[in-house]
């Protein structure tokens, strides 16, 4: 019975999403047919999705000729699998403006409004146009993709394997959803298409990053990071669609913003949300508490991203690259004076003071906070992952010497960390806030408007929080964290 | 069929419709006018549930425009301010997508988009691509996508603009038969002449509000003041017309042949003073009322915002 009332549910429930999907599909392939027919944009995508491979083919048949000679083919065999995501990435990535036209497009050609004036609902009109902007990015890099192997294997004899293959057309579908999925975002909330195509270089910066980090692991030949990218990027496409649903207003698609400049507002703005303005004890009693109230999704996900991440990095490090023993053998006897020549010696500090301590993370903080307005806050979660990625990938290592990563991380990280760490979350979680707003409408708090005010938050939340905790951490890890080592390598 | 009741939109600072109230039966059409930026578009927008209202309700088609947004989208056409083609459709094309998204089976589609093709004389341009068409023939095919699902409700922003005058009488007619029909009418429009051919009520709004509202007779009446009558006689009468008229009307001017006057009651005092000029041996060649134009009603209604 319960079975039955459960299968019954699931058909009303498929019997929904189907009718939501056929209207959807009725926009899709409008869009699609409109495209396919617009030489202005199938010529550069045609031309991209051929031209690069054959370049692409062409470079590697010479380098591959010229490593031949001194026996190193294997950095060519190697890049063959880079080239085959990098042709795939250009047609994508180009093909943007058509996601970046979906919506502010049609409004200025005045063609949204008998759109919006008939029956389809917001959901139906946002994923008919989505699943439109995806359709061709996805394609020209599949074409440009299996082209490129074709002309390789055919002209130099080299063919992936099945799962490089595989892992490449995931990872291009992958970054062509992200990219569109929020392009679509962008293209909903702009008011202009000419300031769309301005944002969109948020999202072509930090996919352009992305693509050198994943160079990197074609290089070393490891597929199974790239496969956790992709999974993290279809993740990110998921919630680009989420939040691009979740703002999507129809009103707001007719509005007739101007987009001016007005510094005179942009000051008030971010004074207004900077600037105690009643006072030092209102501003620990009332308006941080509130700030913190607002910001807590953003700072479970950077807790989430940062300890995951961090672990899921220092694993992956420890796992492929393991340290040799006596790279990791820690010294027998230690002092003080010892301990500050061997942290001056790894460079990272011109002296151990907790001064220099401090502007370290001040200096830290404020670049990750500076790099989360171009790339939509994710290059200030990975700013901060690191330094707690190579903690983990040491601690994961030490057991291997027979001592407690527990006990050397608290002896060595904890006392200072806790409340480094917490500055640190905090201002990322903030940064992030900030760099999102601009996917944002203005009319719900987003645009630079938005970033504007969150820059202020950020900077009241830094001064009145996040420097204090470092100035205590910094004084922690001079004066208590160093002793508190040299009691724990004693007694080991 | 189109109820508003202290509809209310506002823009940030910017009010842009402010505490309107109108009733539109069925069968009835309404003609609404006003300068540019008076708040015709967003009034209609909200009609549409295109736009939410801050404040007040609207019920179109027994729908609520806020609760019943997507129950109104199907019950209305709307004619939009641009024509807002795709120019690489063909017309055809154009029209079986918009029945598609309003869910009509092919096979009625296709019967609808014949039927329209044939009324608006479209059938051998709807092969073409729409970016070929002249200015109006893409009003037509946007008023045809408007009536394609058949819509209890009429939402029309100047439906005849950019058409020669054989299509605006064309599209004229089917407005007025689409009347006939029972549908409720909103027509949006600066051609003054056509409000008055067409409309069974006026409201002017300015400034986001209706400042004045009624029939066109119950209008001129409050705007212009009594008719004006006017009586043409077969040849220059003798001396004594304007006295003889004075004793039943106010007098506004005269000539050798003609005298014009005013009256509250024409209906009463007209017969009367036709008697009286027979009696006195004054032929009469006409009287008439003196005909005053929607125009100088809506004058009369901006020229004083003008003036305020």
């Amino acid at each position: 019975m319960l079975v039955q009332k459960m299968f019954s549910r699931f058909k009303k429930l498929g019997r929904q999403q189907a009718a939501v999907l056929r209207l959807a599909l009725v926009i899709t392939r409008r869009e699609v047919r409109d495209t396919l027919r617009d030489w202005r944009i199938l010529a550069p995508i045609i031309i991209l999705s051929t031209a690069f491979p054959f370049l692409a083919n062409f470079a590697a048949g010479r380098g591959l000729d010229f490593v031949n000679q001194y026996g190193a083919d294997l950095i060519m065999t190697r890049l063959f699998p880079f080239l085959m995501l990098v042709v795939g990435f250009f047609p994508s990535s180009f093909s943007l403006v058509i996601a970046l036209e979906v919506f502010v497009g049609e409004k200025e050609r005045h063609s949204l409004e008998p759109l919006l004036a008939s029956p389809l609902t917001d959901l139906q009109l946002y994923l008919g146009k989505l699943f439109s902007a995806i359709f061709t990015p996805v394609v020209a890099s599949y074409f440009a993709i299996n082209f490129y192997m074709l002309l390789v294997g055919l002209t130099v004899g080299w063919w992936p394997t099945l799962s490089l293959y595989a892992v490449t057309m995931v990872l291009s579908t992958a970054q062509a959803f992200v990219m569109v999925s929020a392009a679509v975002v962008i293209s909903s909330q702009a008011t202009s298409a000419r300031a769309a195509n301005l944002i969109a270089s948020f999202i072509i910066l930090p996919l352009a990053f992305l693509l050198q980090g994943e160079a990197g692991l074609l290089l070393f030949g490891d597929y199974d990071v790239l496969w956790l990218i992709a999974l993290f990027l279809s993740v990110t496409t998921l919630l680009f669609v989420r939040m691009g649903i979740h703002v999507f207003n129809r009103e707001h698609l007719l509005g007739r913003a101007i987009d001016a400049l007005d510094v005179r507002g942009g000051w008030r703005t971010f004074w207004q949300a900077c600037w105690p303005q009643q006072g030092v004890k209102r501003l620990y009693t009332q308006d941080i508490p509130r700030q913190l109230r607002v910001l807590w999704p953003e700072i479970i996900f950077t807790l989430l991203v940062v300890l995951g991440g961090s672990w899921a990095v220092g694993l992956w490090g420890a796992h492929f690259f393991p340290l040799p023993v006596d790279l990791i053998a820690l010294p027998e006897t230690l002092d003080l004076e010892s301990f500050d020549t061997a942290v001056q010696e790894m460079g990272l500090l011109s002296s151990f003071s907790w001064g220099a301590l401090l502007w370290n993370n001040i200096r830290s903080l404020l670049f990750a906070a500076f790099l989360a307005f171009f790339s939509l806050g994710t290059l200030a979660e990975i700013l901060l992952l690191l330094p707690l990625a190579i903690i983990a990938y040491l601690m994961l290592q030490v057991p291997s010497l027979g001592i407690s990563a527990g006990q050397l991380l608290t002896a060595f990280v904890l006392p200072h960390g806790v409340p480094e760490l917490l500055a640190g979350v905090l201002a990322t979680a903030q940064a992030m806030r900030m760099g999102v707003m601009i996917l944002r409408s203005p009319a719900e708090g987003g645009g630079v408007s938005g970033m504007i005010r969150e820059f202020g938050h950020f900077c009241r939340l830094f001064l009145a929080v996040a420097l204090p905790l470092l100035t205590i951490a910094a004084w922690i890890e001079v004066e208590i964290t160093p002793q508190l080592a040299i009691n724990f390598l004693q007694s080991w | 069929m189109i109820t508003l009741q202290g509809l209310t939109k506002r823009f940030d600072e910017l009010t842009a419709v402010d505490h309107v109230d109108l009733t539109v039966p069925a069968g009835q059409l309404l003609a609404l006018l006003g300068p540019n930026g008076a708040g015709k578009t967003t009034t209609v927008r909200m009609l549409a549930a295109i736009l939410k209202p801050t404040a007040g309700s609207a019920r179109v088609a027994g729908y609520d425009v806020v609760r019943d947004a997507q129950s109104v989208r199907r019950n209305v056409g709307m004619l939009t301010e641009s024509p807002g083609l795709y120019e690489r459709m063909s017309g055809w094309e154009y029209l079986d997508f918009f029945g598609e998204l309003w869910e009509l089976p092919a096979l009625a589609r296709q019967r609808r988009i014949d039927y329209l093709a044939e009324r608006f004389e479209m059938q051998s341009a709807l092969g073409r691509r729409l970016g070929q068409y002249s200015k109006g023939m893409m009003q037509k095919v946007t008023l045809m996508r408007t009536l394609l699902h058949e819509p209890a409700v009429l939402l029309l922003d100047e439906p005849t603009s950019a058409m020669d005058p054989a299509s605006a009488r064309l599209v004229r007619d089917m407005i007025m038969q689409l009347k006939s029909e029972r549908r409720a009418i909103i027509v949006c429009t600066h051609n003054l002449p056509e409000a008055e051919e067409l409309a069974d009520q006026i409201a002017i709004i300015r400034q986001g509000q209706i400042v004045e509202r009624g029939s066109l007779a119950e209008l001129k009446q409050r705007l212009l003041g009594r008719p004006l009558m006017e009586a043409r006689f077969v040849h220059s009468p003798t001396n004594g017309v304007r006295e003889l008229v004075a004793e039943f009307a106010e007098v506004t001017t005269s000539g050798p042949d003609w005298v014009r006057y005013t009256t509250q009651e024409p209906a009463q005092v007209n017969p009367v003073l036709l008697q009286a000029f027979v009696r006195a041996d004054i032929p009469v060649l006409a009287l008439e009322e003196v005909p005053r134009s929607l125009e100088s009603v809506y004058l009369r209604v901006v020229g004083q915002a003008v003036g305020a």
